[in-house]
């Protein structure tokens, strides 16, 4: 039965004796691989150089500070009840009489993780975040030899501090700073 | 004929009903139920003499009864208006309720802090309801908010006056409540707030039910202070044989913790009533009895499907059967890493502190 006028017949003639040598067709296809030669390379050198991401790419978390180095997040659990993927825990505390300057509101998150293998990056938790305190960076989570170095604490997500450390902040705002 | 009750003839959002003479509009509305149920911030039917103080319960009478039809001039305060035979009454479906209502949120959160992300009562919070339905998305409010110190009112309530929205609920629960009232309402207009006489401490075995009836997050329990978000917990249905209250109450658990007990509430978020007597409960059982073993437990609490309370609390579910360890021959599957074992968190017992939790809690490695 014909299903389509597309199909052609198969031609089983032997081969003549120059068909069977093959070099027209070695030829042909060394013709190919020699014009890329000339062609834009596909891949990069990639240690060395970086693509720079797309402005709505959604990678590594980053906690923010104030412009003062104060810490935005207030535990609100909001993050954490918009994850899908449940990988947002935190834990709360009350801030005391004199850190005043460590934390911007009275109550701040003392402990704060996310499980970066159950993390899906969708930026849930930044949409969530009623006080700018969790945003998606233009990096991405580094591999590691284990699973465990993938549960990022406070310390790893927390950015450098805008006034004691400059540098490393101005370089953990990355693109983002550009922009805004 | 002569000993049987007249009843008198309501109409709200053109839905009848057939109530006893000297009922409110708020609670035929609440026995019609649904959405033509006004709002109320400050009324509480199990206390006597409250309402008439927020204004968000208002409604338009459209006729004020068969014998005289007139329409009242002014939208009236539902709470404080008893129904008459015949009487029209428009909800929802007056504009110029609906409009009224929103402006009487933007006053309530006039000098409201909004800093629902920090406070306790947020996800059960009326206000939050109020204005999630009711109020715009900006204010245009120019001047500076009126501020309060946080103040401790006893050892186991947190009051936040920057928070309230003077309904005075708390006062008419010491008031009928328990014996003297320590605290009130201080100065007046703009100024007034609530307080205790000279920074009185309110010990009252009845006291903490004053958390209960705040409907903003004024008066929160300080032993759960920051323990944890409302919508984390479960709440349980407990009992407990209790010499000074009915005992019946809720818990909030999280695992086999009892992070608050509270009394149980009813669908218009008031303490509920059983055999006609309001289920208030007393501080031991609300602020001590923080463990499992202290309660019968009865089963889940039943959490209204659009709260966010319902969240993650899966209802009439099973268990799916667990085919692993079958297969390997009785062993559990090996585990290649438990979350349990890495996580930081849950290194400090929190629902064993007192209060809220300080970085004095915390070793300093540990922060």
């Amino acid at each position: 039965m014909q299903l389509t006028n597309r199909a052609k017949p198969v031609d089983r003639q032997p081969m003549t004796f120059l068909e069977s040598l093959y070099l027209w067709n070695i030829l042909k296809g060394m013709l190919i691989t020699f014009s890329h030669l000339f062609k834009r390379k596909a891949t990069i050198k990639y240690p060395e150089q970086k693509r720079s991401f797309s402005k709505v790419f959604r990678g590594l978390h980053v906690l923010n500070r104030d412009a003062e180095g104060r810490e935005n997040c207030t535990a609100c659990g909001l993050c954490a009840v918009a994850c899908p993927a449940e990988a947002i825990t935190m834990e709360a505390a009350e801030r005391l009489p004199g850190e005043e300057h460590l934390y911007r509101e009275e109550k701040y998150a003392v402990k704060y993780e996310i499980n970066m293998l159950r993390c899906i990056f969708c930026g849930l938790c930044e949409e969530a975040c009623p006080k700018d305190a969790i945003y998606l960076s233009q990096t991405f989570a580094p591999a590691n030899y284990g699973r465990k170095g993938f549960i990022y604490s406070k310390d790893e997500l927390l950015i450098p501090h805008p006034v004691n450390d400059k540098e490393a902040y101005q370089k953990a705002l990355g693109e983002k700073a550009s922009s805004n | 004929m002569s000993d049987e009750k007249k009843l008198f003839k309501v109409t709200i959002d053109n839905i009848t009903i057939d109530v006893e003479p000297g009922t409110t509009i708020l609670h035929a509305a609440r026995q019609i139920g649904g959405d033509v149920t006004p709002p109320a911030m400050c009324y509480y039917s199990k206390l006597k003499g409250s309402g008439g103080k927020c204004r968000t319960c208002l409604v338009e009478v459209a006729a004020g009864s068969t014998a005289d039809p007139r329409p009242m001039p002014k939208l009236v305060a539902s709470c404080r208006t008893n129904v008459m035979d015949g009487m029209i009454v428009k909800n929802i479906t007056s504009e110029r309720v609906q409009d009224a209502r929103a402006g009487v949120v933007e006053f309530l959160l006039l000098n409201h802090p909004l800093d629902c992300p920090i406070c306790d009562q947020a996800g059960e919070c009326h206000l939050q309801d109020l204005g999630y339905e009711h109020g715009k998305e900006g204010t245009r409010y120019e001047f500076k908010r009126r501020t309060f110190e946080k103040e401790d009112i006893g050892p186991y309530i947190q009051l936040h006056m920057t928070r309230c929205i003077l309904c005075y609920r708390c006062t008419y629960v010491a008031d009928q409540l328990t014996e003297n009232r320590v605290h009130g309402v201080l100065d007046r207009g703009d100024h007034a707030e609530i307080s205790t006489y000279i920074s009185k401490a309110i010990d009252n075995e009845f006291s903490g039910n004053m958390i209960d009836v705040c409907p903003v997050g004024a008066l929160t329990d300080k032993t759960f202070r920051f323990k944890n978000r409302v919508w984390f917990t479960k709440p349980v249905e407990a009992h407990r044989d209790c010499d000074k209250c009915c005992g019946k109450v809720t818990l909030w658990q999280r695992g086999d913790e009892v992070l608050r007990v509270t009394a149980r509430k009813d669908q218009w978020g008031e303490v509920e009533s059983y055999e006609g007597k309001t289920g208030w409960i007393c501080n031991t059982c609300r602020f001590d009895k923080k463990s499992v073993k202290d309660w019968v437990i009865e089963g889940p609490s039943k959490v209204n499907r659009h709260s966010v309370i319902s969240q993650g609390h899966y209802v009439g579910v099973s268990q799916p059967k667990e085919t692993m360890p079958e297969v390997m021959g009785g062993r559990a599957p090996k585990l290649l890493m438990d979350i349990h074992d890495v996580s930081g968190v849950n290194t400090v017992n929190i629902s064993a502190l007192p209060g809220p939790a300080t970085s004095k809690n915390y070793t300093k490695n540990e922060q």
